[in-house]
């Protein structure tokens, strides 16, 4: 059976909503062993997310982190590697936006601000560029070394947050508070340039920096020269040879995007949100990204949607968390592990019943 | 001189206790990867048998059936990654990183919802977990210098699942290597269809190594929280099943080496927790975050062929398809 043979609106939407279905289901179950009630529980998490301008403003924070990580998984994706390293390219942006914001705390924001943002992309590329060079180079798999690099890059941070970069005089490990020049406007502030009020929330310019992103890595992936080399590579590294691309350079040069992407992840939280660099402050939206680009197919239009969902879940599972104590905020984790299993591991378990499912109904028709 | 040695002693006393959870999991993911299905899932799979292990015995106030509790928890994680990646020929990375996220999820919703301690099992009485036994003589060995002492203090005076896991190195070589189960499960491995053509069930034996994998990381678990530990901890692991994969690439995917990886990285970690603090003549502090992240750069290093070369077994991540070529 063939892909070819199905309409888009089955491969592109049927199928992955199934999955995602599915996924919920399994999470249900979970929340039903709990001895909470599922609908319950989903009517609060969606209330809690979509309910208010303030907790839209929260989900729509996540969300911005989460089309970031997804969209690094996903450009590593189109050239035929998974980057687990999200985490520890996205701590290492973290890392390069608070060494450009610390150092250079006289700049006008009109120039620090872009500096800044340059400094997490440029930190997320660096920690991703060991890893590529060893793939592409010495054939080392990205897989493991992406994982290794996520714990050195945390130990890393751990060390320079009591150590060098800790804020003198403070016990927590965290560096000084940046200037206002280093911190993005919050909507709440650029709504109101417009005289729209809007509930403060931690949402703030990343997210539109997020869907440039987006429409960047689109354009990037399905209109430019580069793009289709990374896909061709993606596709067939032999074949790739022979139409004279190197597979090493593509690699390398996908996996480096890959990594400024995460590490951009950094703007919304760091620059964003907290306006100094804290410890783990990446909470698992590396792990985050790899389920929304594999239920968003490596689209991005679809990840921005799947990170939507996710946006809903974490700012619904606060939400939920508070409201019912049993279930913790954990179960947005839950979940989340569900939808890596279901549209990622086992995706053809569905697609393929489905397809079968679709081409008896046809060939009946015809 | 008797200063420098009881500070061995007590060095090598807690590095094999850390290295236990290690080699569990380590010679896991030995039996998983030689029979072709990567396993990036130790770290998920320890854990849900660590919390298995803590929950029951917490109900029921006994550690063998804490064990077994454990061990049938990661079985079902290990039949889940096995049914992705074998039956189903889904991806095996995927499939290891759905378990591990999973798997603190789960933990942690049901630890709490459960035990309403806030992730955590209720603190263990002794007669819930595995105490430490003295061995026979050690008591009158210990009187003997170097040798009694080394007996008393490092052979004698841990848990059962300790001696366990240093069993099953011997035991995991001998499977490996001497049995013709052992010849299969390398050989589907590296050439499954040559298996296959032999007539043998390719999909039987990785199913086969894939429980194998579930059973020892269950032990693995259950070690953590009803041995080292009185209940269980959230995210107990904190990382050791990515240290055992770490020490499986460094052990190059053989059972003896796995155990001197094992050890290795179990005496980096007790280093690591001594030397807090301490000041080197020469060198100065040593940050702790600096050994912690040595098994980690070591594999790198390893894995970048700089100092020897890790070959992973040849179908490691490949799906098996009958009718391909």
């Amino acid at each position: 059976m063939n892909d070819r043979d199905l309409p888009l609106w089955l491969t592109a939407v049927a199928i992955p909503l199934v999955n995602v279905a599915v996924a919920f289901l399994a999470a249900g179950l979970v929340v039903t062993l709990i001895g909470e009630s599922p609908f319950e529980a989903l009517a609060i998490m969606l209330r809690g997310a979509l309910g208010s301008d303030y907790g839209l403003g929260y989900t729509l924070f996540y969300t911005t982190s989460y089309i970031f990580t997804g969209l690094a998984v996903a450009v590593a994706f189109h050239a035929g590697h998974f980057n687990i390293g999200g985490e520890g390219q996205a701590l290492m942006g973290g890392l390069g936006a608070a060494l450009v914001a610390l150092s250079l705390p006289q700049l006008p924001a009109l120039v620090l601000l872009p500096l800044c943002v340059i400094g997490a992309a440029l930190g997320g590329t660096a920690w991703a560029f060991i890893p590529a060079w060893l793939q592409a180079r010495r054939g080392s798999h990205i897989v493991i070394t992406t994982i290794m690099f996520n714990f050195i890059a945390g130990a890393l941070l751990v060390y320079l947050l009591v150590g060098p970069l800790k804020m003198a005089g403070s016990m927590a490990p965290e560096t000084a508070k940046f200037t206002d020049a280093a911190i993005l406007p919050s909507i709440a502030t650029m709504t109101g340039w417009f005289g729209w009020t809007v509930a403060r929330s931690p949402l703030n310019l990343s997210l539109l920096i997020a869907l440039a992103a987006a429409a960047a890595v689109w354009v990037l992936i399905w209109h430019t020269r580069l793009g289709y080399r990374i896909r061709t590579v993606g596709a067939n590294p032999d074949a790739a040879v022979y139409a004279g691309i190197s597979p090493a350079r593509v690699t390398m040069i996908a996996l480096m995007l890959s990594g400024g992407l995460a590490g951009l992840m950094a703007t919304n939280e760091i620059l964003g949100a907290q306006g100094r660099l804290i410890n783990e402050f990446v909470a698992g939206a590396g792990f985050v990204g790899i389920a929304a680009a594999l239920m968003g197919r490596a689209h991005p239009f679809g990840i921005v949607l799947a990170s939507l969902l996710f946006g809903v879940l974490t700012q619904g599972g606060a939400e939920l968390a508070f409201e019912k104590p049993r279930i913790t905020r954990e179960m947005i984790v839950v979940i989340q592990g569900f939808v890596i299993l279901f549209a990622g591991a086992l995706e053809s378990l569905f697609a393929e019943r489905l397809a079968a499912l679709y081409q008896r109904f046809t060939v009946q028709e015809a | 001189m008797i200063e420098a040695w009881t500070i061995l002693l007590v060095a090598c006393d807690s590095a094999i206790r850390l290295s236990v959870p290690l080699i569990f999991a380590c010679l896991a993911g030995l039996y998983s990867e030689r029979a072709g299905v990567v396993d990036i899932g130790l770290e998920g799979k320890l854990l849900v048998g660590a919390f298995a292990a803590g929950a029951t015995a917490a109900v029921i106030p006994n550690p063998w059936i804490g064990l077994a509790a454990a061990i049938g928890t990661s079985v079902v994680f290990a039949l889940i990654h096995g049914f992705a990646s074998i039956s189903q020929r889904g991806n095996q990375i995927v499939s290891g990183v759905a378990l591990n996220v999973l798997a603190s999820g789960l933990t942690a919703v049901l630890g709490n919802a459960w035990f309403d301690q806030g992730g955590r099992t209720p603190q263990l009485p002794a007669s819930a977990r595995f105490n430490e036994i003295t061995l026979p003589l050690a008591e009158t060995a210990a009187g003997v210098p170097v040798i009694g002492t080394f007996y008393a203090d490092i052979i004698s005076g841990h848990s059962v699942p300790v001696y366990l896991a240093f069993i099953l190195v011997p035991i995991t070589a001998f499977a490996l290597y001497q049995t013709r189960w052992g010849l299969r499960l390398r050989a589907v491995g590296e050439n499954p269809a040559a298996v296959d053509t032999a007539g043998v069930s390719v999909a039987r034996l990785r199913y086969q190594a894939v429980i194998v994998a579930g059973i020892l990381c269950g032990m693995g678990g259950a070690y953590l929280a009803i041995a080292q530990s009185a209940g269980f901890i959230n995210d107990m692991t904190a990382g050791k099943g990515f240290i055992a994969l770490a020490a499986l690439i460094f052990a190059k995917w053989r059972p003896w080496a796995a155990l001197g990886a094992c050890l290795l990285f179990g005496l980096m970690d007790a280093t690591a927790l001594r030397i807090q603090g301490a000041s080197f003549p020469g060198i100065g502090q040593v940050p702790v975050q600096a050994i912690q992240a040595l098994p980690y750069i070591f594999t790198v290093v390893l894995l970048a062929g700089f100092i020897g070369r890790a070959t992973p077994p040849k179908a490691s991540g490949i799906p098996y398809v009958k009718d391909r070529t």
